[in-house]
């Protein structure tokens, strides 16, 4: 007990020393959660947009106002022809075109029906399908008030009309950071637990100190325990952090109980510090290990749903994150933080993240004896 | 009661398709409280015997014990009881003197107080630094501290690979005075060096290479098993004289060796040689008598 607790101030020494990844370590996750929920932020907003207006009549202006005033559109330019309106696309300097015909008013109080036509710059394609989506919704809902005041309703519908109103639970204006934020954390925790832990053994085999620690009599499990708390507790102070940043930037606080929270990290800080214990038994340079840990944590990451919804993902890709110790971690944090649930709704997710942290100490322990 | 005792070790490292022996059944013992010298060139096996001896390498075959402790059963009681100095430095470059010396001691158990009259020669001359941390000492206090370490921990038997490689030959000379009197209070040493002219600072020594012991015997007694004479030959154009040396009919052997050439004659004929050479063109060669040194005595050993 004793030896570990001088290990113990041996490793907590020279983190302290490190003075850069100290450093890191406190400002990775306020600039994380300060820039990346701003970064990658799906909503749309101020889409350019380029109006060829041929009528020129009191409807289609108000429809115009209309698809401004909704917030997401930012009318750039009028153009008289639509291929005046075409070459502003080419400079990039329209995203969507909106062309309004001749007698558009007219027949659409006359005829009942008219055409407009949207032409959307589809380079992006999430901005082209998300533009066009937002535009005809609008439409439709100048459409429905028109209607309303003009057009005498026939005393029965021609056809049933569902109408759908929707509401979003646990995150009910939508926000996108409210998304990204649980999934930062969870990348955070594992940023530390993983890759910090497996650089710094294999550090140790670099300056051929583990060979010094190696004629001691320091036991197998204290020199691993010695290695595994000092980052375990790391893990702990950044997600600490990483909860206080996000309730004072984005007034996140969790839904559900904080103590469940980090019982989890705790958890899975664990099977992941496991995870580093093995790939730096593997490794016999930094170099190696900070290879091999860029290439697990870029799949566990994009595999993880931080970004896109597992859910979107091919049958394949979904059956990878059933795998993907990060997955869990993500999801646990968006249940726990965004929904409020308890210890017994994530009892599966602790269940499998305990494994995991079975099964990789225990790979990473017996692989280890061997490599010494 | 041996020191250390080695029998018929061997050890293999497997490379791709070929194989090594690097340590090639070799058998020695070392008496306690004695100087013992492992010599030889590099890849002659010395790093791999020390790695068998600290229970870091399992041998292929062969067995070895220290103080009556079998490397491989009681690999636990002998890591409590030799200190082991690498040939690389292996200290926490980060931490400093005084902070590495206080690892190490904690985690055998003791405390730099407890000990500190076995380092205080050493650790007297690292007090100044003992702040600064290990990894911007000089290569001579580096080999002191590391040796600090190994001691610390009051060891009965040392093991010092190659200590003094790199290091300034006023730090060397140091490094050997310190070895003496750790000798005085009667700790075992086995050091291994690469170079030969530390090995009369020996009690004993053993000549390796190749994996092979070539002789053990104290440094005296190899160079008295030389058992001819040696002369230095030295002319203007060296590398000529050289190979018209090694022409000359009753030439043993020869080599180059510092400024001169190292020559052994399979029978005495220096008046035939001198004339043989000014035949050849050296019109200044001088051939003087030399007392044989150890290095001499490797060179034979290695032609047998």
């Amino acid at each position: 007990m004793r030896t570990l607790l001088f290990l113990l101030r041996k490793e907590f020494l020279q983190i302290f020393r490190n003075k850069l990844i100290l450093r890191l370590i406190f400002v990775m996750p306020v600039f994380q959660l300060l820039l990346l929920p701003y970064a990658a932020n799906y909503e749309m907003k101020n889409i350019l947009l380029s109006v060829v207006d041929h009528d020129h009549s009191e409807y289609s202006r108000k429809m115009v106002d209309k698809i401004t005033a909704s917030g997401y559109f930012k009318l750039v330019n009028v153009s008289q022809t639509y291929d005046d309106a075409l070459k502003l696309i080419e400079k990039d300097k329209a995203d969507l075109i909106l062309e309004i015909p001749q007698n558009f008013e007219k027949d659409l109080i006359r005829e009942d029906q008219t055409m407009v036509m949207i032409s959307a710059n589809a380079i992006n394609g999430q901005t082209a399908g998300l533009a066009v989506s937002y535009s005809n919704s609008i439409i439709r809902d100048f459409i429905n008030d028109i209607s309303a005041e003009w057009i005498q309703q026939p005393r029965l519908n021609p056809q049933p009309l569902i109408e759908v109103t929707s509401s979003n639970w646990f995150n009910p204006q939508m926000n996108y950071k409210y998304f990204i934020v649980p999934g930062v954390l969870a990348l955070l925790v594992t940023l530390v637990g993983f890759i910090l832990t497996s650089l710094n053994i294999v550090k140790e085999k670099e300056a051929g100190t583990i060979e010094q620690l190696n004629v001691t009599p320091i036991k197998k499990y204290q020199f691993i325990l010695g290695k595994l708390i000092p980052f375990w507790i790391l893990g702990m102070v950044v997600l600490s952090i990483g909860f206080l940043v996000s309730f004072l930037f984005y007034g996140i606080f969790p839904a559900g109980s904080l103590v469940v929270g980090f019982l989890f990290a705790g958890i899975y800080l664990i099977a992941l510090l496991g995870f580093g214990l093995l790939t730096s038994t593997f490794a016999e340079s930094q170099q190696q290990a900070m290879f091999v840990a860029y290439f697990f944590m870029m799949i566990f990451v994009l595999l993880g749903g931080l970004f896109a919804p597992i859910e979107n993902m091919p049958d394949w890709a979904k059956y990878l994150t059933y795998i993907n110790p990060v997955g869990y971690l993500i999801d646990a944090m968006r249940m726990l933080i965004l929904k409020g649930s308890s210890f017994w709704d994530l009892r599966m997710h602790f269940l499998i993240v305990l494994g995991f942290a079975v099964l990789f100490n225990t790979l990473a322990i017996l692989n280890y004896k061997k490599t010494t | 009661m041996k020191a250390v005792e080695l029998k018929n070790i061997v050890k293999t490292y497997a490379l791709k398709k070929s194989s090594v022996t690097a340590v090639d059944d070799v058998s020695f013992s070392v008496e306690e409280g004695e100087i013992f010298g492992l010599i030889g060139p590099d890849g002659a096996g010395k790093t791999s015997i020390f790695r068998i001896l600290t229970t870091l390498l399992l041998a292929d075959k062969g067995n070895a014990k220290v103080l009556c402790n079998d490397v491989v059963k009681d690999w636990k009681t002998i890591r409590d009881i030799v200190g082991y100095m690498p040939g690389r430095f292996s200290l926490y470059q980060d931490l400093t003197v005084e902070e590495n010396l206080d690892f190490f001691a904690t985690i055998f158990n003791t405390t730099i107080q407890e000990n500190y009259d076995l380092v205080a020669d050493i650790y007297k001359q690292l007090e100044p630094f003992k702040t600064r941390r290990a990894g911007k000492l000089s290569g001579g206090m580096k080999q002191k501290l590391a040796l600090s370490c190994a001691l610390i921990h009051k060891p009965k038997i040392l093991f010092l690979d190659e200590p003094t490689t790199g290091v300034d030959p006023v730090s060397r000379k140091e490094f050997w005075e310190i070895l003496k009197r750790l000798k005085k209070q009667g700790i075992t040493i086995l050091v291994s060096t690469p170079y030969m002219d530390e090995a009369k600072l020996c009690d004993r020594i053993a000549l390796m290479q190749k994996g092979k012991i070539m002789t053990i015997d104290t440094p005296e007694a190899i160079v008295n098993q030389f058992g001819k004479n040696l002369y230095a030959v030295h002319s203007e154009s060296m590398f000529k004289l050289l190979n018209d040396l090694r022409s000359f009919t009753k030439t043993e052997s020869c080599f180059a060796f510092g400024e001169n050439h190292h020559l052994t004659l399979k029978e005495e004929c220096t008046t035939e040689l001198e004339k043989y050479l000014l035949a050849s063109g050296h019109n200044n060669a001088t051939i003087k008598k030399l007392e044989p040194g150890i290095e001499d005595c490797f060179m034979q050993l290695m032609k047998k």
